[in-house]
């Protein structure tokens, strides 16, 4: 479960850049919900799952993972509930160490990291299974160092890590933004198979407004910093592209400012 | 010229090589896996010869002096972690916050003198420039090999464990290490203390090697250790990609360094323009990555254009 409450983050406070970024934001989710995030520039989708990850401090509300509140921890105290994939192919992973010594950074989160080996052979076998499910023939190259994978690749990696120990959250920041379309579209997938597989409660951010209601169970949409539309179940099924955009008018009062979402 | 004065003097600049060595790893360790350019080390490359050698004179042990000598320059990159992570301070004034303060601190140590001699006839001293020249156990640049060893030993294995794994991770990508888990302020910490405590085990055989120890003699120590790690890079970086090899390149990165001050006195340098000459190589050096960029940038707009 994720409870998000009265959620408030304004950055550059009493400045003229001020920007109210979380404008009292509450969301539940319930346990197994894949819920994709969609809104205009600056709308805070982002943001939202920056605040959950703690990336910085909140400036009000509270933020409870599976009864714990987690809205005062510092980032790497969240890491064991959470699994992360960002946009940047380059950021969720190092690219000056290998593929297995990756996988195996991301097997030991929430432990404590003592003098023990930082892989086993064990290990290595369990990476090599793993990698061989991502289709990419990483299993192939595990020595390899990470820098040397294209940004799908590294991006099918990354997703791997972040449910290498089954988060209670997985939170998905337009992890496809940067890719190609064929490569996106594969790495899409890819997420849908390991989410539906470990019935993972996931927050999927994308700027496809196709992507947002193929997958998942649930809809959300934001602006300014709020949730404006929630859809979810039979009517999320039945939506089309063009409702979405009506609902979003209808609720906002403004046209839909995304750039990139409107050219996909 | 004197090409035989060049040939005595190689057996010195070895030694000195190797034991500048051992602090040019500590420099590694910041400055290639964390990715700090840590200051820290112009002060703790004396502190280590001046703890060790005043507690000697007070008639300690020289190995519990040495273990001393390297918890005192532990607690230096102690300090400067708690400046960069604790205090938001940027990294490389972190470190010269504290070098600055070790200045003072080394001259405490001293007894407010700025040199203090120790004899090796009298003290047990672990390495000393008298057997340089000598074929016996004695002889410092063995000593120096063996100190290097398990120095590289040590880390090769530290650094393979899940602890020294998650250091490598902070150097090489810091958000992806906190949402991994791991405390990337700790990381940095640990990293800064083992560092120094590699740098202020050189300081201590420096000051055995050469029979005193000087509150001026880690003045520069930085710009050594950058050159030892960049010649290492520029010889074998092609060739030593295993994190051992990579340590010893940086071992024979000073030794070369040492080598190459030699000749360049033998020419008939001026000593005091050493460190003029040490801060120039160095800075070419460090440029020679940027300039290859841009040549490669410029070249690729060209062969844009003419395939066209």
């Amino acid at each position: 479960m994720l409870d998000l409450i009265d959620v408030r983050k304004t950055f550059n406070a009493k400045t003229v850049n001020e920007k109210v970024a979380l404008d009292g934001l509450s969301l539940h989710l319930n346990d197994g919900d894949f819920v994709t995030v969609i809104g205009g520039n600056g709308a805070g989708k982002s943001t939202m799952l920056n605040a959950i990850a703690g990336v910085w401090p909140i400036d009000q509300g509270s933020i409870m993972i599976d009864k714990t509140d987690v809205s005062r921890l510092p980032e790497h105290r969240r890491a064991p509930l959470l699994g992360r994939v960002f946009q940047d192919p380059m950021t969720g992973t190092a690219a000056t160490m290998q593929i297995e010594e990756n996988l195996a950074l991301a097997a030991r989160r929430g432990e404590r990291r003592t003098l023990k080996p930082g892989i086993t052979r064990a290990e290595r076998n369990q990476y090599r299974e793993q990698l061989a499910t991502l289709g990419l023939g990483l299993e192939n190259r595990m020595t390899a160092k990470v820098g040397l994978l294209s940004g799908g690749q590294r991006q099918a990696l990354t997703l791997l890590m972040a449910t290498l120990k089954k988060p209670k959250l997985l939170l998905l920041d337009e992890h496809t933004a940067a890719l190609d379309p064929r490569t996106a579209e594969k790495v899409l997938q890819l997420s849908e198979k390991i989410v539906t597989e470990n019935r993972l409660m996931t927050l999927m951010v994308t700027h496809n407004m196709r992507d947002a209601i193929r997958y998942g169970n649930r809809l959300i949409m934001m602006n300014d910093g709020k949730i404006i539309l929630d859809i979810s179940g039979e009517q999320k099924k039945n939506l089309t592209v063009e409702n979405l955009m009506t609902a979003f008018f209808k609720a906002s009062g403004e046209e839909f400012a995304n750039d990139r979402a409107l050219l996909s | 010229m004197n090409l035989s004065a060049l040939l005595n003097a190689m057996p010195g600049a070895v030694a000195q090589g190797l034991i500048w060595g051992i602090m040019a790893i500590g420099v590694y360790i910041t400055y290639k896996v964390l990715d700090l350019a840590d200051l820290t080390v112009d002060g703790s490359m004396a502190t280590g010869g001046a703890v060790c050698v005043m507690l000697m004179l007070n008639g300690v042990n020289v190995w519990i002096a040495l273990l001393c000598a390297v918890a005192a320059g532990m607690l230096a990159g102690l300090l400067t972690g708690v400046f960069h992570t604790a205090m938001g301070i940027p990294p490389i004034l972190a470190g010269i916050l504290t070098q600055l303060s070790l200045y003072s601190i080394n001259l405490a140590i001293m007894e407010f003198k700025a040199n203090q001699g120790i004899n090796v006839t009298k003290y047990a001293l672990i390495v000393s420039q008298r057997n340089v020249r000598t074929v016996s156990w004695n002889n410092p640049i063995l000593i120096a090999l063996v100190f290097l060893a398990a120095l590289i030993g040590v880390l090769y294995w530290f650094f393979g464990t899940e602890l020294g794994s998650s250091l490598r991770a902070t150097g090489a990508n810091e958000a992806m290490s906190r949402a991994q888990g791991i405390n990337t302020n700790k990381a940095k910490i640990l990293g800064l203390m083992i560092s120094n405590g590699i740098v202020t085990l050189s300081s201590v055989l420096l000051s055995h090697y050469q029979g005193f120890v000087d509150v001026n003699m880690g003045r520069g120590a930085i710009v050594i250790g950058l050159a030892a790690v960049i010649i290492s890079e520029v010889i074998f970086g092609k060739l030593f990609r295993n994190f051992a090899l990579k340590l010893t390149g940086v071992a024979i990165g000073a030794v070369i360094y040492y080598i190459v001050i030699q000749v360049v006195l033998w020419l008939g340098m001026n000593t005091n323009l050493l460190k003029l000459l040490s801060a120039l190589v160095v800075a070419i050096f460090l440029g020679i990555p940027y300039w290859k960029a841009h040549l490669t940038a410029r070249s690729a707009r060209k062969g844009g254009r003419n395939n066209a």
